[in-house]
């Protein structure tokens, strides 16, 4: 079934108000350019959820689309502060939710799976359990010792950026690989962005690397640069200047402002922003390609 | 060897505690450096992991953040976060963690998550465990590298955002965790490693450091070890890999945290 049609109909469609949200990536693939449609549309309370809010839930919170944020890591990876999202929290303006990176993904694993909870193993550290009540113990049936569970994440809405798909929402990714096909299986409707939509014999030629089927995706959105300012392996990189340079731009309301107005509200879209971005930049995000060596998979 | 930064004697020292063949689940900035100085010079057998699923990485730059691109391409292998977190380091594969915090206290507790007295008001909110609360729980040993100072070092954390010690080997063992936790402190004083109560006491000075210096950096009466040893001298060869090959612009040995 073709599914594809354009970011802004497919955040309309599927994005509303008081929607839970999972944007996914770590660190690599981080859906931007749908954040950014997701501001343009004025989308208010939702509930973002990521393991690490980055700086596509920063600038999301700084745009006044969120009520609460749900986490494992908020800072600016590698730079250090994540400045809007810890200000809203300390100035008590933003509900959190915490857990630790395996509490998270535990939590997604779970909400794919169809389960109610997942266990994990006991890490000697209670505070955070105190702290967040949905984090608890029940005793594990055969040894008799307590285990520590997190609730299942469901999702509203999963958006998941990749290299490539076709318009029926086969999709291939590669390189770091996070959580996506975990967000994926757990939401209620997927929106996926493309770097590039490709025929369904291209995906057929290496199943293997379909981490998501076409059958649980809701809308197929062609955006290339879509990750920018994070990257997609083998495409182009990781703006780490843009990273450095948030850090500087997200200290002060107005620059803050500014930079929405500029490269949000005042684009149509993501072509026309990564227009905006150069040359100069496009050319320190290019990468030179390396292939892998070719598999047979065999004719049968 | 003198003039030497902060930055250079805990990655140095931290580089020397890392064996042959280690499994690593490494952090960027400092730890990074001190995985990759071991991996050429006394442990080429060691292999980096990441918590964002890269396994055997072998960066060709130096990565800004654990999910950098360079840590795929040419990699052993590449998985999810959920199998990183399961089949890896809960099931016990990852000899070696590495972790860092705001605070650290005299059982080897480590606070990333907030300071002040209240969670849910929090004075300073620091971005929290990522993958930490489980690295101090299940790899085989754990270091810390941190700057001495009196401020990162109090008696007690405003939150335990990762286990320490948890008084000693006992105590770990009764609250199920398999990894032995915190056994190195590395600071640019000496090196901290707990007692057999699980206190934190000073065990090495770097050369030309005090036992005064490093109590009066400490938040918690230090004791000293009665064998106290002093870390061999920074070689050439070390601070030559560093500098002109690992970091050649200085971005992490500049910084003295």
């Amino acid at each position: 079934m073709n599914k594809l049609i354009p970011l802004s109909e497919a955040v309309s469609q599927f994005v509303h108000d008081g929607d839970s949200i999972y944007a996914a990536g770590f660190t690599h693939l981080i859906p931007f350019a749908a954040g950014h449609e997701i501001i343009r549309q004025g989308r208010r309370n939702l509930t973002l959820a990521r393991a690490t809010p980055d700086l596509i839930y920063d600038q999301m919170v700084a745009a006044g689309c969120a009520r609460k944020v749900i986490f494992s890591y908020m800072g600016n990876p590698g730079v250090g502060s994540l400045r809007i999202v810890r200000t809203e929290m300390e100035a008590g303006r933003l509900e959190w939710e915490e857990y630790s990176h395996f509490g998270m993904i535990s939590r997604l694993q779970a909400g794919a799976a169809g389960l109610p909870f997942m266990p994990m193993n006991q890490t000697g550290a209670t505070d955070l359990e105190h702290a967040n009540p949905l984090i608890k113990r029940v005793t594990d049936p055969y040894s008799g010792r307590e285990v520590i569970v997190v609730p299942a994440l469901n999702p509203d809405v999963a958006i998941v950026h990749v290299q490539r798909a076709d318009k029926d929402g086969n999709a291939h990714l590669w390189g770091i690989v996070g959580e996506q096909k975990e967000v994926a299986f757990a939401s209620k409707h997927v929106l996926l962005t493309a770097e590039e939509i490709v025929d369904e014999k291209v995906i057929r030629s290496d199943p293997n690397r379909t981490l998501i089927p076409g059958f649980i995706v809701s809308a197929v959105c062609h955006v290339p640069g879509a990750a920018h300012p994070s990257y997609a392996q083998g495409y182009y990189d990781r703006d780490n200047e843009f990273y450095l340079n948030w850090d500087k731009i997200s200290e002060n309301p107005e620059t803050v402002k500014n930079y929405l107005d500029e490269w949000v509200f005042s684009v149509k879209d993501r072509d026309e922003y990564w227009q905006k971005l150069g040359s100069v930049t496009h050319n320190r995000l290019r990468v030179k390609a390396r292939y892998s060596e070719k598999i047979n998979y065999g004719s049968y | 060897m003198t003039n030497l930064t902060s930055a250079e004697l805990m990655i140095v020292n931290a580089a020397r505690m890392l064996q042959d063949g280690d499994v690593v689940f490494v952090g960027v900035g400092q730890p990074n450096l001190a995985c990759n100085l071991a991996k050429r010079t006394h442990a080429p057998n060691l292999v980096m992991i990441y918590e964002a699923g890269v396994i055997g990485a072998e960066p060709a730059r130096l990565p800004l953040s654990i999910g950098d691109p360079t840590l795929v391409s040419g990699a052993l292998s590449v998985v999810s976060m959920y199998d990183i977190f399961t089949n890896y380091l809960q099931r016990g594969n990852v000899d070696v963690g590495f972790l860092g915090g705001a605070q650290i206290d005299k059982y080897g507790n480590i606070n990333a998550t907030f300071i002040g007295t209240d969670y849910a008001h929090p004075k300073v909110r620091l971005p929290g465990s990522g993958g930490a609360q489980e690295i101090a729980a299940w790899a085989n040993r754990c270091y810390i590298m941190t700057p001495h100072q009196k401020r990162r070092f109090p008696e007690k954390v405003d939150f335990v955002t990762s286990a320490g010690t948890l008084g000693g080997k006992d105590g770990r063992e009764k609250a199920g965790l398999r990894g032995k936790g915190p056994i190195g402190v590395i600071t640019d004083i000496g090196i901290l490693e707990p007692d057999p109560t699980g206190e934190l006491v000073l065990t090495a000075l770097h050369p030309g450091k005090s036992t005064e210096e490093a109590i009066n950096n400490t938040g918690w009466a230090l004791k000293v070890a009665a064998q106290l040893r002093t870390t061999a001298p920074i070689t050439e060869k070390e601070l030559g890999i560093l500098h002109n090959e690992l970091d050649p612009t200085g971005i992490y040995l500049k910084n003295n945290g």
